[in-house]
């Protein structure tokens, strides 16, 4: 497997001219984020009046993602610190406006104006240290921190990550929570290595109804179909009644196996030509008490 | 980059308490026809800065737009034709953005503004 882009250059050097041209030329590529973009979209939920809304795109790179938010109506704002794939959304004629500029230095728009945000694999990016004066933590609070600021009150963010272990999820998740937004985790396939997407489902705001994490797709194992079913190990909202729930009594009648179970293993050693006692009326019959 | 961007975009500087909005310095303006949608036009009104986006509209050379506007304004065609064409069909392309407060020129190329920090302003 090719090692993961996040480790081996900082973004603005990574995507440079070579690999933004990927962007224009690899059809795989240009699916797999418009699919993406059109999920986030979706658990964007906004609401259905058809009325445009003034979406943010954070690591629009060249504006893949975007083109699926003008398809839909919306007006966006993109962000990318790589200008070589600015470039790219130029060439491709981008609706929106870009900005080149870093989301781990704050986003830099006043309070309450953005109708939703969206990103696609670019918030994972956060967790390194690509300078001497990086420090993770502190781009990530300034991140959140700008984002919860700048969305309009109920507004929704979705942020597709590709976290490199349980504890980058947790670090990016607990930042988020810390800003003050609400919501968890939704994951896509959560069976499959290669289709397994992630998205942080955030809420400005404090849990309400209408904050509730939406499922994810594909849980069942089932690839491709709509059906849903709750994941409640992925979902990681944070609930206060949760917290305070009684722990579940582990079951006591512990399942034992039956003497037919016993009689068909005793068949297969005696098959193997093994010294097998017997089959008699006290075989696999449960011990008294006093044993 | 449309002056719907330059209404929402402040400095980021590390310090800057009112880093809205920013001044704009011109070198070149385009056009681009977009099309008119009055619901976006009346949701985004609320949440626009009035007198920066007039004055940033004079500055890029289109002085249609009123000083003051409001609400009521929204139901007069003639206003919403103006409004849109200010907030969304005029482009800067070529220029600078100004901190109001420190004076750093945030440069701006093809119409993508460099809003990038130094490492001591953040």
């Amino acid at each position: 497997m090719a090692s993961r882009p996040e480790l081996q250059a900082p973004p603005e050097i990574f995507y440079n001219d070579d690999e933004a041209r990927k962007y224009t030329s690899s059809s795989r590529i240009i699916d797999i984020q418009a699919k993406l973009s059109e999920r986030a979209l979706e658990l964007l939920a906004l609401p259905d009046d058809g009325v445009p809304r003034l979406l943010l795109d954070i690591g629009c790179g060249s504006g893949l993602s975007g083109e699926t938010l003008t398809d839909n109506g919306h007006q966006w704002i993109g962000l990318d610190i790589s200008q070589s794939m600015l470039d790219i959304a130029l060439e491709r004629e981008a609706e929106g406006d870009l900005i080149l500029g870093d989301m781990g230095q704050g986003l830099g728009l006043r309070p309450g104006v953005i109708d939703g945000a969206i990103s696609i694999s670019a918030v994972q990016w956060l967790c390194n240290a690509d300078k001497s004066s990086h420090e993770p933590r502190v781009r990530l609070k300034a991140f959140f921190g700008s984002l919860y600021r700048c969305l309009a009150r109920g507004a929704r963010a979705v942020l597709q990550v590709y976290p490199e272990n349980l504890a980058q999820r947790e670090l990016i998740l607990g930042f988020a929570m810390r800003a003050g937004f609400s919501g968890g985790v939704v994951v896509d396939f959560p069976h499959s290595t290669k289709k397994r997407k992630e998205y942080l489902v955030l809420t400005c705001g404090p849990p309400s109804l209408s904050s509730a994490t939406p499922k994810g797709r594909g849980e069942d194992g089932e690839s491709g179909s709509d059906e849903d079913s709750s994941d409640d190990e992925e979902n990681q909202s944070v609930s206060v009644s949760d917290r305070h729930r009684p722990r579940k009594k582990q079951k006591l009648n512990k399942k034992v196996k039956g003497r037919e179970w016993v009689l068909r293993k005793k068949e297969q050693m005696r098959r193997k030509g093994n010294a097998v006692p017997l089959d008699t009326k006290y075989t696999a019959r449960k011990r008294k008490a006093r044993f | 980059m449309r002056l719907l961007t330059h209404n929402m975009l402040s400095s980021n500087i590390k310090g800057v308490t009112n880093g809205f909005p920013l001044r704009i310095e011109v070198e070149k303006v385009i056009e681009k026809e977009v099309d008119f949608n009055i619901d976006f036009l009346r949701n985004m009104f609320a949440k626009i800065e009035w007198k920066a986006l007039a004055e940033a509209s004079r500055t890029m050379g289109y002085s249609e737009l009123p000083d003051d506007a409001e609400s009521s304004m929204l139901d007069s065609d003639e206003f919403l034709r103006k409004f849109h064409h200010a907030l969304l069909e005029l482009h800067l392309e070529e220029g600078a953005l100004v901190c109001p407060e420190t004076g750093r020129k945030f440069p701006v190329n093809k119409g993508i503004p460099n809003m990038l920090l130094h490492e001591d302003e953040v």
